[in-house]
């Protein structure tokens, strides 16, 4: 019952010559990757949760700042980037609690494949699951708050560089705080001064979007570390893993 | 070193050395702000406002020369497992954060009168901010453990992080926005320095004794480190009882 999710067991029969070998690198994260889509449409009303946050949180702005559309234009862009770092936070923290709890996570180490190619395989999963959902909504959360159309596009590219990027240094966070008393508050006070760039970038992609001036070079920047982080942060994860399961 | 690495002989070897550091900290901070304060002319455009450079400005190079020792104590402590190293990186913390936010306050004290507010989005303002901000979470994640030791191990990744991040925080906020007034005091290239020499004496002096107070009290926050960290072992015993605890025999 349980092997039947667990990511690292291989059910393929072996030759009773040959010692019982492990899975592949690849077929370990699909694995892994197959496992996590799993468990998450098995809770899938959680999934809704974030959602419902940005939405509620959205509503909220007109309320509080006046419904004049030309102002709700204006700061439409920088307010949903916002909410969507805050709707992320929750999620973030549970991402490697249950593993830690269950057991999971001594396996990933004992595992001949490297941890930090299964701490990224875990990040690209909470991505799809928990933020992916986020950027779909953007065009309606965009409508509730008079985005401009132009600046649409280029919100939603700000956002599919700069999420990434946040559950990567998120990830490192989440799996520094697993095996910590409380979390919670700790992880946004953590995370916000390595958010601040990743921000600063995105929202002066989006200002620039809105003031019709070229945006390209801050999106590229975003991109760069975007790079640079899917090669540093699993190691660094991976680093922050093992501090969490030895004892 | 290895001598030093112990924590008895390192306990015994702070102690003897605190007192010294300490009395030249507080001779140096004397005569430098004496030599900032009285001997210093005014600046012919700010008047004697100026003079919170004295406190501002050492507080502003150790909130970042603490930073940097404690995330080169924390990779020691992460790479080399030193029980000593994690009590020294985990005692950097409060002093960095403290020296921080000396800085933000003077800095704010001296921008009502110049500048005309309290605070403002500049870049060097809100890089400091994000400093204060990474000590914070440096401190708080040492405390969330209940094991002091994973604590400090996580907690000094999370400065290893930090210092990793600091130049992208500082480049991007400058990026971002800059209205603080360019660097004064040029070490690499003293031609360019605009800083008259009355008033980099005193400055000099004031870094100098920061620095030495810094060691001072780090030397003494390590030994009470220690000794609540290692309060089972004997050597501690030692040190309380006066004379080594009964180890054989029936127990009580």
């Amino acid at each position: 019952m349980v092997t039947a999710i667990h990511p690292l067991a291989d059910s393929t029969p072996v030759a009773a010559t040959t010692r019982p070998r492990s899975p592949g690198t690849l077929r370990a994260c699909a694995a892994l990757l197959r496992r996590d889509f799993m468990l998450a449409w098995r809770r899938r009303g959680e999934l809704f949760l974030p959602l419902l946050y940005a939405v509620i949180v959205t509503a909220l702005f007109p309320f509080a700042l006046g419904p004049d559309p030309e102002l709700l234009a204006r700061i439409a862009g920088g307010v949903l980037l916002v909410i969507v770092v805050l709707a992320m936070l929750p999620a973030l923290e549970a991402m490697f609690r249950a593993d830690l709890e269950d057991g999971t996570l001594e396996q990933w180490l004992l595992a001949p494949q490297p941890l930090a190619l299964l701490a990224l395989t875990r990040v690209i999963a909470h991505w799809l699951t928990t933020v992916l959902p986020l950027i779909i909504v953007m065009p309606l959360l965009g409508a509730l708050l008079n985005l401009p159309v132009k600046v649409l596009p280029v919100l939603i590219a700000a956002l599919l560089l700069a999420t990434p990027l946040l559950v990567l240094l998120g990830s490192v966070l989440s799996a520094l705080t697993a095996g910590a008393r409380r979390s919670g508050i700790l992880l946004a006070l953590m995370l916000l001064p390595l958010a601040v760039p990743v921000v600063i970038f995105a929202a002066g992609a989006i200002a620039a979007a809105q003031s019709g001036m070229p945006y390209l070079a801050p999106l590229t920047w975003l991109a760069a570390a975007l790079v640079l982080a899917i090669v540093l942060a699993p190691l660094a994860c991976a680093a922050a893993l093992r501090i969490a399961v030895e004892t | 070193m290895h001598w030093l690495g112990s924590p008895p002989n390192f306990y015994r070897f702070a102690g003897a050395l605190r007192p010294w550091l300490m009395a030249v900290a507080l001779a140096s901070a004397a005569v430098g702000l004496y030599g900032g304060l009285v001997l210093a002319p005014p600046d012919y455009q700010q008047g004697d406002a100026y003079r919170i450079i004295f406190i501002h400005v050492p507080s502003a190079w150790m909130s970042l020369f603490i930073y940097a020792t404690m995330a080169v104590a924390g990779l020691i402590a992460l790479v080399w497992r030193v029980k000593l190293a994690e009590v020294i990186a985990m005692e950097c913390a409060p002093t960095g954060a403290a020296f921080t936010l000396i800085t933000l306050l003077t800095g704010s004290l001296w921008g009502k009168p110049m500048w005309g507010t309290w605070w403002t989005w500049d870049a060097r303002l809100t890089s400091e901010l994000v400093l204060f901000f990474l000590y914070l979470g440096v401190i708080g994640l040492y405390t969330a453990f209940e094991d002091r030791r994973r604590g400090a191990r996580a907690a000094s990744l999370l400065a290893l992080v930090g210092i990793v991040n600091l130049p992208i925080i500082h480049y991007s906020v400058q990026w971002w926005n800059t209205l603080h007034q360019g660097t004064t005091v040029d070490f690499l290239d003293p031609a360019r320095s605009s800083i008259a020499p009355a008033m980099l004496w005193p400055l000099l002096v004031m870094a100098l004794a920061t620095h030495l107070y810094f060691f001072a009290s780090l030397l003494g926050r390590t030994r009470t480190g220690l000794l609540s960290l290692e309060s089972g072992k004997q050597w501690v015993r030692v040190l309380v009882d006066g004379q080594p605890a009964q180890t054989t025999g029936a127990p009580t």
